[in-house]
């Protein structure tokens, strides 16, 4: 008991030099730690001797420091149309190529695309062609397996051809749309200077963001939730509208909403073309800017768009084109010139915020499908303040409760427990830093469960200490059983606290996932200190005064 | 200068808990059918994690008048609301259940049309915040939740999936430890834990959200471990007395452990009192729930575990061939 192997002694003493180090940089302020320039987005360097030691801090939850968690639900159901339209339209042209077979229009009927063909002798020839738009499903990795995207049937009747979209082949679409979509909401997060967004996958079909700081989650939604897409249309200005948007469209027209025009009092709908002259990812570098007084969002066009943009303008002086936006005109200006110049400006009652997001949003690209916010959890600065503070408070003052109850409880061996339970608390400090474990306000709470459950192994040991002793065992030999008997009801009263903290971990939303963690790492370094360490200080303890009786 | 050490429990404790079983039994029956009735009759109060809706905290510059708040949402179009007081009076909650598309779309000033579900709660918590500004000068907005109603919903299944996966992982760990008769013992002490405890949050009206699901996760660490503890002196003490009856060794071990279970409980409540009364208004809650945990816990350990062991007979034969 008395005797510890000087390797055992180095490790001891390693571990909580270790813990100590990674935990120091809590207590030091930001200014001695890291250089102070730092680009902006950027997590700033450390400098002089913090380049070599440990110099993260406690990584605070968005509860702690204020901030925005919003998960959003990408919109499958959508993709899933618009692959199928996608689909009916490739039928239709499989089918038209030379020598054509004829069919009536493919169309999509549930989640599947019919064709009936007008002559049933074809449906042999119609059914080889068609198979040539199955292909082997890639998966994200690249690779290729057995899959096929596309299930082709014959129809009951000899004449009609169904196709639809096999799982497999929507599964990698789903995975390609959240992982694109992942792309394109980092790419405009960034675009605003935030520090440190995280944005996750989350299950199959959901996004994680969590944007420290930014207590207006309203703007995370506009900006992450906005399809942005961007596309011109010519403007067909003799289609009769009624009020509520109600037309005789010619083919290859549509009608959209155009809530801006009630301003100078014309129809809030117009009539456009279905294609597209020009679409958002022909535009570049697209800023804010001010023009006539007015804020406008300005772009240039990439070669392609400067091409198609200077051809449709020359051919339609005098007409007007609209800018849509997600299924809304925002402005539809008249053509007085062609414009050749490859660069153009939007109008369309921005605000400075409202406009400079759009032109965040074009240069980051479009999504690739709707987002819809199913989950938000915001924290103002504020509250997150307030939180820290009644947690150290509380942190504080229950710790020095216990060591009060401990020392009333055990003098000298209280001292002990003290000194270990300080000890674990520095490396609960230092573990959550060195990890970069996130600390939630149920992380603390879970700190502060730890400090008082952290002694239980030295009450333990202590009790079976002093019964030991009163059966008549000598000191030495007293603290040495008490310390063996101790030890399994210690392991199993951990190892049952430890299942819960991970199933915990595991189910793991949030804030109480950063409980779990506290939890845990608390288990692990309290059955450290309050064994291992505690046994060391006291086999110290008594080689130093070798006491004949036991006070305690 | 020598102090006089505090003796929480008498040296030589000889409680007889084994005679007051059958009084804890009733007690404990009791307990659990009042937790039951309070749970089917009263409810819980479920906050928005597993019902869904959304929860708004805000802090006034002047004290806030709740009956405003009130009215302020019935004009907006928002009838079932929950408006109170948090922790002081320029701090108020407002909590609203999930509202269908309809009725978002109904409210006046809403331009929305062709929304889903999950939408139409942003929608709420967008009117209420524009109704909010407008009345309050420099509100702050300390807290904004939204749970949509599959969120809610999935949060309801691995909320109580965690639950019985914990009560099953700790079952196997003390099946493979002791015998199954404790695995039994401890496991029932457990689920009287966690019955006790939604009883409590049934009676006591406390917000039931994800905190809590980790509060009553905690608890059952924290019970486990004070039944382990009992336990593994019990078979101590099993294989020590070999003739003595088995209510006799049941109370040895419980007396000799009795200091340490008090002693750790103390601590814990020390410290989780702290938390209740100085962790804030977020804390409190799960403090709450922790103290009486950690009470019922005590409790059930001592009273409902060790003697469940009278009734799921011990074996005691087969201990000379375990002691190793």
């Amino acid at each position: 008991m008395l005797y510890f192997a000087p390797w055992k002694i180095a490790l001891i003493v390693g571990a909580i030099v270790v813990g100590v180090l990674f935990s120091v940089p809590n207590f030091v302020p930001e200014s001695v730690r890291l250089e102070q320039t730092s680009s902006e987005g950027e997590a700033p360097e450390p400098k002089g001797i913090w380049t070599i030691l440990p110099h993260q801090t406690v990584n605070l939850g968005l509860d702690l420091r204020g901030g925005s968690h919003i998960v959003f639900e990408v919109d499958m159901e959508e993709v899933r149309e618009e692959r199928l339209t996608n689909l009916a339209e490739d039928v239709r042209n499989t089918l038209r190529t030379s020598p054509p077979i004829f069919s009536a229009r493919p169309a999509v009927v549930g989640e599947e695309v019919v064709v009936r063909l007008s002559d049933a002798e074809d449906m042999d020839a119609a059914m080889a062609r068609l198979r040539d738009l199955n292909e082997p499903v890639t998966t994200t990795g690249g690779g290729q397996g057995m899959a096929q995207t596309l299930d082709i049937s014959r129809g009951e009747d000899g004449q009609t051809i169904r196709l639809s979209v096999t799982d497999a082949a929507f599964e990698a679409i789903q995975q390609r749309t959240v992982s694109q979509s992942i792309n394109v909401i980092r790419r405009r997060i960034d675009s605003t200077g935030t520090t440190e967004p995280t944005i996750a996958r989350q299950g199959d079909d959901r996004v994680l963001v969590q944007v420290p700081g930014e207590s207006n989650p309203q703007r995370i939604i506009d900006l992450v939730g906005t399809a942005a897409r961007l596309t011109f249309h010519m403007v067909e200005s003799d289609v009769d509208i009624g009020p509520a948007g109600e037309a005789r469209t010619p083919p290859g027209v549509m009608v959209l909403p155009y809530p801006g025009a009630a301003e100078f009092g014309a129809s809030p709908y117009i009539a456009v073309q279905r294609r597209a002259l020009i679409t958002g990812d022909q535009l570049v570098d697209s800023s804010q800017q001010f023009q006539d007084g007015q804020v406008v969002v300005a772009f240039r066009f990439n070669t392609s768009g400067a091409t198609a943009f200077g051809e449709a303008t020359s051919q339609n002086v005098g007409r007007r084109f609209a800018v849509v936006l997600d299924g809304e005109v925002i402005s539809a200006p008249r053509i007085n010139s062609p414009i050749l110049g490859g660069s153009g400006i939007i109008e369309g009652g921005f605000t400075v915020q409202s406009a400079s997001d759009l032109a965040n949003m074009l240069n980051a690209g479009a999504l690739p499908a709707s987002l819809t916010p199913v989950e938000l959890r915001t924290v103002g600065p504020g509250l997150g303040q307030d939180s820290i503070e009644a947690g150290q408070t509380a942190v504080l003052i229950g710790f020095a409760l216990v060591i009060l109850f401990m020392l009333a409880a055990y003098g000298s061996f209280g001292v002990v427990s003290t000194v270990a339970l300080l000890v674990n608390v520095v490396l609960i400090l230092g573990a959550l830093s060195g990890l970069q474990a996130t600390l939630t306000l149920p992380g603390i709470g879970g700190i502060i469960l730890t400090i008082g459950m952290a002694v239980d192994a030295n009450v333990l040991i202590f009790e079976r200490i002093r019964e030991e002793y009163r059966n008549g065992r000598t000191v030495v030999n007293a603290v040495e059983i008490g310390y063996d008997r101790a030890f399994a009801a210690i392991l199993d009263a951990n190892v049952t606290t430890f299942i819960a903290a991970s199933v915990l971990y595991m189910m793991g939303a949030g804030p109480v996932r950063g409980f779990a963690v506290t939890l845990g790492i608390g288990i692990l370094t309290s059955v450290f200190t309050a064994f291992t360490f505690s046994r060391l200080l006291i086999a110290v303890w008594l080689r130093r005064s070798r006491p004949k009786t036991l006070a305690m | 200068m020598k102090l006089a050490l505090v003796r929480f429990i008498p040296t030589e404790s000889s409680f007889d808990f084994i005679r007051l079983r059958w009084a804890a039994f009733a007690v404990s029956a009791a307990l659990m059918l009042g937790s039951l009735a309070a749970f089917f009759v009263v409810g819980l109060n479920f906050g928005i994690d597993f019902r869904g809706g959304t929860l708004i905290e805000v802090q006034t510059q002047e004290p806030a008048d709740l009956g405003t708040i009130r009215s302020t949402m019935e004009e907006i179009g928002i009838s079932a609301v929950n408006v109170q007081s948090f922790g002081s009076d320029t701090e108020v909650l407002i909590t609203v259940g999930t509202m269908s598309p309809e009725a978002v779309m109904a409210m006046p000033g809403v331009e929305e049309t062709g929304i889903d579900e999950e939408q139409a709660q942003q929608v709420v918590r967008s009117q209420i915040q524009a109704a909010l500004s407008d009345q309050f000068e420099g509100i702050e907005y300390r807290r904004l939740e939204v749970v949509g109603p599959q969120v809610s919903g999935e949060l309801v299944v691995a909320g109580t999936t965690a639950v019985i996966a914990a009560l099953f992982l700790m079952l196997l760990y003390i099946w493979f430890r002791f015998e199954w008769q404790y695995s039994v013992g401890a496991v029932l002490a457990l689920i009287h834990d966690v019955i006790a405890t939604i009883g409590f949050f049934a009676v006591t009206q406390l917000e039931f959200n994800l905190s809590t699901i980790a509060a009553i996760l905690t608890i059952v660490g924290y019970s486990m471990n004070d039944t382990v503890v009992v336990y593994d002196r019990i078979r101590e003490k099993f294989r020590k007395f070999k003739t003595l009856p088995t209510e006799e060794v049941l109370n040895k071990a419980i007396n000799k452990t009795l200091s340490r279970t008090v002693l750790t409980s103390g601590t814990t409540l020390v410290a989780l009192i702290a938390m209740a009364l100085i962790g804030g208004a977020a804390l409190q809650g799960f403090a709450l729930a922790l103290i009486w945990g950690v009470v019922i816990g005590t409790y059930s350990s001592v009273f409902v575990a060790a003697p469940l062991l009278t009734l799921t007979g011990v074996k005691r034969t087969s201990d000379e061939d375990e002691e190793a």
